[in-house]
């Protein structure tokens, strides 16, 4: 199994290449510079493994939440790879993503996450890490950071940017159920090649016209009062 | 060198497929314009989210219109710039990634390039040196074109576009949005005797632009009328023949300065009826030739600029894997080839 995972949707950039159970990342933290990077990264990680872009046997990307130009460049990149191999494309969430990041790095088992969505409020999930991979507790949601869904039981870690942003407000909310928290940990590819590589086994993979982001946050814009 | 081109840069999903020996074999166009209405303008986040969901729909269509593979892509071209960043990136992503995958050269093309070289995409094209009108609802500005990527610009707007101007006098004479169309429409039975406008920046030597003080012109003299349907018809008609007469004084003026006898008129606003007869009648007097693109070619498009990237690529210019999108990106800075 050759797969390329793209995520962007954060100020981290990150393209990995799965080759076999072997996962290789590039990494950096360059807000704004996602579009110079992207592909770079790729054709670097490819180059090094002899893999050329028709040999891979799927594409995966991080399809947000997040912010909204990065989550679309990740789409769009892999919408293009993917519509000129005729590759199937793997959406993984990025707070899953986010999520697995806190199961491979320390441990965690049970991992809340919030991505800081501005005005107030966060990207939103709750996942159980099972045999090193995520499993979705709490559906994901955008919503005021006071406000976000009580956690059940105990010995939750949060992670994300929205526990640096908003960690008063999700501490007083959860009370004792959180222990400890990572605001700076970022999403990274790796976890989204590690979380596509078992959605794709398990026939979740869309073609490429179906790569679409998926934002949470869909009022964007206030209709006009009708005259 | 069969080249597909990608338009993204504002409300409009545009993709075609223009191959040098050939010509167009294929275009197609999806428009925003229903869902910005009820906003009454361009929704930047909006549009963004609208061209993810269309472009490869139509990529898809655009290729099975021209018969064509995937395999016998040989570059591709989208617009990076000027226009909105967010729908900038779409297009630009989507189409740096195809190359990449395909192992194809592509190339950044400038909107403003794809309109002034549109008419190239016609028979009986203009042939170079030419003096250009670029008229839409983002910009209005003429340019001597010596040459692709050799560009002068005469003179621009110093506010409104001409198209903007347009949009925003129907808005205030309650046409709806985007009312410019709607408002050339109405012109046409409006009493050309009724009112006449100033005609902005006329009066000095110069070849710049302004419709703002036309627009608060329109308004007043609108409210000032009994506002029949008729006096919304004549104030429709005197504003449009005010835009055009100054479009046309300018473009004369700009003939005679540059000594050259060709002119194209190009940009959403060249699909206007009365300002192509009133510039061929001023190109008949001048002894110069007019040229035009089809009306489906006068807006956003993607055979522009499938048209302008095959230049391009076709002279050695490529982009490198790093793309951007630049939403402020001046004419004159563009190489030559």
């Amino acid at each position: 199994m050759k797969l390329l995972a793209i995520e962007t949707a954060t100020e981290a950039c990150s393209v990995a290449l799965y080759l076999d159970g072997e996962v290789r990342e590039v990494f950096r933290l360059a807000p704004r510079e996602h579009a110079r990077l992207v592909l770079g990264m790729a054709d670097g990680l490819l180059a090094e493994a002899a893999v050329n872009p028709a040999q891979l046997d799927a594409v995966a990307f991080g399809r947000g939440p997040g912010a909204f130009t990065g989550v679309r460049i990740a789409t769009s990149v892999v919408q293009g790879i993917a519509f000129a191999t005729e590759l199937p494309v793997v959406p993984v969430s990025t707070l899953a993503a986010l999520a697995q990041g806190g199961c491979r790095e320390f441990g965690w088992q049970r991992i809340a996450t919030a991505i800081d969505a501005r005005m107030d409020e966060v990207y939103w999930g709750a996942y159980a890490c099972v045999d090193g991979l995520v499993q979705t507790q709490q559906e994901e949601r955008v919503c005021p950071a006071g406000e976000v869904p009580l956690l059940e039981g105990e010995g939750w870690h949060g992670v994300g940017s929205g526990w640096n942003a908003y960690e008063d407000e999700l501490k007083g909310r959860l009370d004792s159920a959180v222990i400890d928290s990572c605001g700076d940990c970022l999403p990274h590819a790796q976890d989204v090649a590690r979380l596509a590589v078992a959605a794709f086994d398990r026939g979740e993979a869309v073609s490429a016209e179906k790569a679409l982001p998926i934002y949470l946050r869909d009022q964007v814009v206030h209709r006009p009062a009708a005259k | 060198m069969l080249i597909l081109g990608i338009e993204t840069s504002c409300d409009e999903t545009g993709v075609a497929l223009y191959d040098g020996e050939r010509g167009l074999l294929g275009h197609t166009l999806y428009s925003q314009v229903a869902m910005h209405a009820e906003y009454g303008g361009v929704v930047p986040e909006l549009a963004s989210r609208d061209h993810v969901q269309k472009l490869l729909p139509l990529i898809s269509e655009v290729l099975a219109q021209a018969g064509v593979t995937r395999a016998e892509i040989d570059g591709v071209a989208y617009t990076a710039g000027p226009g909105l960043i967010g729908a900038l990136l779409v297009g630009a992503s989507v189409g740096r990634s195809l190359a990449w995958a395909w192992g194809v050269p592509a190339i950044g093309v400038h909107h403003m390039e794809g309109h002034l070289l549109a008419p190239m995409l016609e028979e009986n094209p203009p042939v170079f040196p030419f003096v250009a009108l670029l008229v839409s609802g983002g910009h209005t500005m003429l340019v001597k074109v010596e040459g692709v990527g050799r560009y002068e610009i005469l003179g621009e707007s110093l506010d409104d576009a001409a198209g903007e101007a347009f949009d925003k006098t129907a808005k205030m004479l309650g046409l709806g949005y985007p009312g410019g169309p709607v408002l050339a429409r109405l012109a046409e039975s409006g009493d050309p005797e009724a009112y006449r406008f100033p005609r902005p920046m006329t009066d000095r030597p110069g070849l710049d632009f302004s419709f703002s003080g036309l627009k608060t012109f329109t308004l007043t003299t609108w409210q000032q009328s009994t506002q029949t349907e008729q006096d919304k018809a004549n104030v429709a008609r005197a504003f449009q023949d005010a835009v055009v007469d100054t479009l046309a004084i300018k473009c004369k003026r700009a003939l005679e300065k540059t000594g050259l006898k060709r002119l194209v008129i190009a940009g959403g606003v060249s699909a206007n009826k009365g300002l192509r007869e009133r510039l061929s009648k001023m190109g008949g007097e001048l002894g110069a030739e007019v040229y035009y693109p089809r009306p489906e070619f006068c807006t956003d498009n993607g055979a522009m600029i499938a048209y302008a990237g095959h230049l391009r690529l076709q002279a050695g210019q490529h982009e490198e894997l790093a793309f951007t999108a630049t939403p402020r990106w001046p004419l004159e800075t563009l190489p030559a080839i």
